[in-house]
């Protein structure tokens, strides 16, 4: 297959011309992605002073919202937990997150989430990929998309990166049609990328000599052969080289101890801090998963646990975010494939619930502390201002300054970004 | 007139228009004291069912203790309240409010000679009152976890503490010293994948002889948020400390919520969970039960009527059960 897209024109890697939106606008065509290197020298400065990056927290399982951001108590679904007030006068929040309370003027709670979706794979792909699961289409996961559009097209570190609470690591097929390129990297349990560390056997000056080797091998095939499998391959190698030279952003034991205790010693605590360390070192999008929330048994015990956890990493996240000054260009996001029921079961458990449930922003164009949407009385259907996973994913996007009813232009074809039957919630953006 | 096991039915239910979650009865056998999802207690008259609510709580109560003579409750809340109440009053209102802990109270137990009032909860503490006046006398260190079930040894020296993570605490009363520990970890589960502990000591019992004492909860966890488990009750001897014991279930799928002692030496476990609602009678000298009721719906609670003939059960599907050990009339 013949790479058509490393043309060298403006064009390659988006269909349509200010793709950027708000971004970059007054600022050229504003373009990056691809493999090439970005049209514009101009561009490329602009976008290293005002990158913008996304954080999102996938909370595994199906986060309860009356255990957090919505809600009922004394109500015959409310359940144990009381709610508090937080720094938003007139908004309350589960008592299960006091420490996030004290940020709510940074964030905004959308309550009015309607997904109409119980299963877990389906439910978090409309979440991650702002549309419905079909066969025979794929769809990017939206650090996928972030890190096509936002991501300098000179950047040594890769751009769509996931921490999971376990697991080894390695690379996920979640880009779709924008190329493995920007799959995300899987940081296992928060440890480095795989094979990121040079062997010990191998000297300095000898993988140093093999690389110059096989550089010089594969210019003289891309001179005649050059295709998108090729460059991939030759991306690789050099994000590879990139990584091994830069492997102490991902080593969070450099943060001060003061820090790490802040955010608490538990994995999802070190976790959180180094996705501020690889937000700080220029990274474009960064995943933190947090398991588990599926509670069919014993919801409120489990939550205790977990949202606990949550708390005061999230916390910490955000006021340095905010206090750093990069809440202005970065976009929070903390959602779930659904949320849980609010009826209890037998088991003091809630089961999956898709039809009324929240997820919350903050950060870049995100109105602060808003609450928009609402749920009625005793949270079991949305009473003001549905939305759904599509709106949201307009939204995550216009968020960071992307017109999302742009497309990408990938193998001649132009493919929306999100779906254009929708559009993202303006109300919540300034 | 004998209890007998083997007859055990259901005699009585008593609906309500709301989930139940605890039951006791008060230690004259006069009433049934039930904290609902409602975010009140009912007082159910054992004789005629009838029902008078105490709604001044305005939480979900998870725990009752009552003085020996059977004259005055005290709840503990989710909201961390301890309140007094007088028992038999036509409408029982107050005497006295504490907040006693940070989060929810998830265990109470008053001393046998009736002076102090062992409380524990999510803040992992156990705490001692003074019934009396409602003062403090003793807050233990913390603990590795949520304090789950307290319990007074027949002497009054010893108070128990036990918790999610398995451990079982003796302290000395008169001093707040610890003692020594039990260890009960095999009733909790971390699970690595859900990253979840689950678990917990959620009952302690001890023989009318003192020579057993058991902790009951659940093992088998292999889905902790699914409710993939089964009901175990560790049993140790009281004065060595080593395992007697373990009760288990027979493959049904459960949580022992609470564990009593009949007069007649054999161990009463409630069951609720997956498995729906069980009674399981155990003799200490075997880990299968020699009989097992099975109820019409899941049981969150479940007490011993002091005339060791009934059984009281709080249940999901708005009921209480009085079940009774004795042939059908």
């Amino acid at each position: 297959m013949r790479c058509d897209y490393a043309c060298g024109t403006a064009d390659h890697g988006i269909a349509r011309r200010q793709f950027l939106g708000g971004l970059a606008a007054g600022s050229a065509a504003g373009i990056v992605g691809g493999l090439g290197a970005l049209a514009q020298p101009a561009a490329a400065k602009e976008l290293a002073t005002s990158q913008k990056r996304v954080l999102l927290f996938f909370m595994s399982g199906g986060l309860s919202q009356l255990e957090s951001w919505d809600p009922k108590p004394k109500t015959d679904t409310g359940g144990p937990f009381r709610a508090i007030p937080t720094s938003v006068p007139g908004t309350h929040i589960s008592e299960l997150l006091p420490l996030t309370a004290q940020q709510m003027h940074h964030l905004t709670i959308v309550r009015s989430v309607n997904t109409k979706e119980n299963d877990h794979g389906k439910g978090r792909f409309m979440m991650e990929c702002g549309r419905r699961q079909m066969a025979g289409a794929k769809y990017p996961h939206i650090g996928a998309v972030a890190a096509k559009a936002l991501a300098p097209a000179d950047a040594t570190l890769p751009g769509h990166i996931h921490i999971t609470p376990g697991g080894s690591g390695g690379r996920s097929d979640n880009a779709a049609y924008l190329g493995p390129k920007y799959a995300s990297i899987i940081l296992g349990n928060g440890k480095p990328p795989q094979n990121s560390a040079r062997a010990a056997e191998l000297t300095v000056d000898a993988d140093s000599r093999r690389n110059a080797f096989r550089r010089q091998l594969n210019n003289r095939f891309t001179a005649r052969r050059k295709t998108a499998e090729t460059d991939v391959y030759t991306y690789n190698y050099e994000q590879a080289q990139q990584l091994m030279r830069q492997g102490e952003v991902f080593d969070v034991s450099k943060e001060p101890a003061a820090d790490h205790e802040r955010y608490g010693k538990h994995p999802f605590g070190k976790h959180c801090l180094l996705a501020r360390r690889l937000l700080e070192n220029g990274l474009t999008f960064v995943q933190v998963s947090h398991s588990n929330y599926d509670t069919h048994n014993e919801n409120f015990n489990f939550h205790l646990e977990q949202v606990g956890e949550f708390d005061r990493s999230f916390s910490a996240i955000v006021s340095d975010l905010a206090v750093r000054g990069m809440l202005e260009s970065t976009l929070i996001v903390v959602m779930s494939e659904f949320g849980r029921t609010p009826r209890i079961n037998s088991r003091y458990g809630r089961d999956h619930w898709g039809t009324a449930w929240s997820v919350v922003l903050g950060g870049g164009r995100i109105h602060r502390g808003a609450v928009y949407g609402a749920t009625n009385k005793n949270g079991t259907a949305v009473s003001d201002k549905e939305v759904d996973h599509g709106r949201l994913f307009h939204t995550y996007l216009q968020a960071v300054g992307l017109d999302s009813s742009q497309s990408f232009h990938v193998g001649g074809r132009e493919l929306p970004m999100a779906d254009p039957s929708t559009t993202a919630i303006d109300e919540l953006l300034v | 007139m004998a209890a007998d096991p083997k007859q055990t039915h259901v005699a009585t239910q008593w609906k309500h228009d709301s989930r139940f979650i605890c039951c006791r009865f008060d230690p004259q056998g006069r009433y049934v004291f039930a904290g609902a999802e409602d975010y009140a207690i009912h007082r159910f008259e054992v004789d005629t069912g009838t029902k008078v609510t105490l709604p001044e709580h305005d939480c979900w109560v998870r725990a009752f203790a009552f003085t020996p003579d059977g004259e005055t409750m005290i709840s503990g809340g989710s909201d961390g309240q301890l309140v007094w109440w007088p028992v038999a009053d036509a409408q029982p209102k107050p005497q006295r409010m504490v907040a006693a802990h940070d989060g929810w109270i998830r265990a109470l137990a008053v001393s046998p000679d009736g002076k102090i009032l062992a409380s524990g909860g999510n803040d992992n503490r156990l705490k001692l009152w003074n019934i009396a006046d409602g003062t403090l006398i003793h807050e233990s260190p913390p603990h590795d976890s949520n304090v789950y079930s307290t319990f007074f040894h027949p002497g009054s020296e010893f108070v128990l503490s036990g918790t999610l993570l398995g451990t079982v605490k003796q302290w000395d009363v008169a001093t707040g010293k610890l003692v020594r520990e039990f260890d009960a970890k095999t009733l909790h589960t971390y699970n690595g994948g859900q990253a979840v502990d689950y678990g917990g000591i959620r009952s302690m019992a001890l023989s009318h002889d003192g020579q057993y004492f058991a902790c009951g909860g659940l093992h088998k966890a292999s889905n902790p948020l699914g409710a993939v488990n089964e009901p175990l009750v560790e049993l140790f001897d009281w004065e060595s400390q080593k395992k007697k014991v373990s009760h288990i279930s027979d493959g049904k799928k459960g949580i022992i919520w609470r564990v009593v002692y009949h007069p007649d030496a054999y161990l009463i476990g409630g069951c609720g969970g997956s498995g729906g609602g069980l009674l399981f009678f155990w003799k200490p000298d075997q880990d299968k039960p020699f009989h097992t009721v099975k109820l019409p719906d899941t049981v969150r609670d479940m007490d011993l009527h002091p005339d060791g003939l009934r059984i009281a059960t709080a249940h999901y599907d708005h009921h209480i059960r009085i079940s009774s050990m004795t042939a059908k009339a």
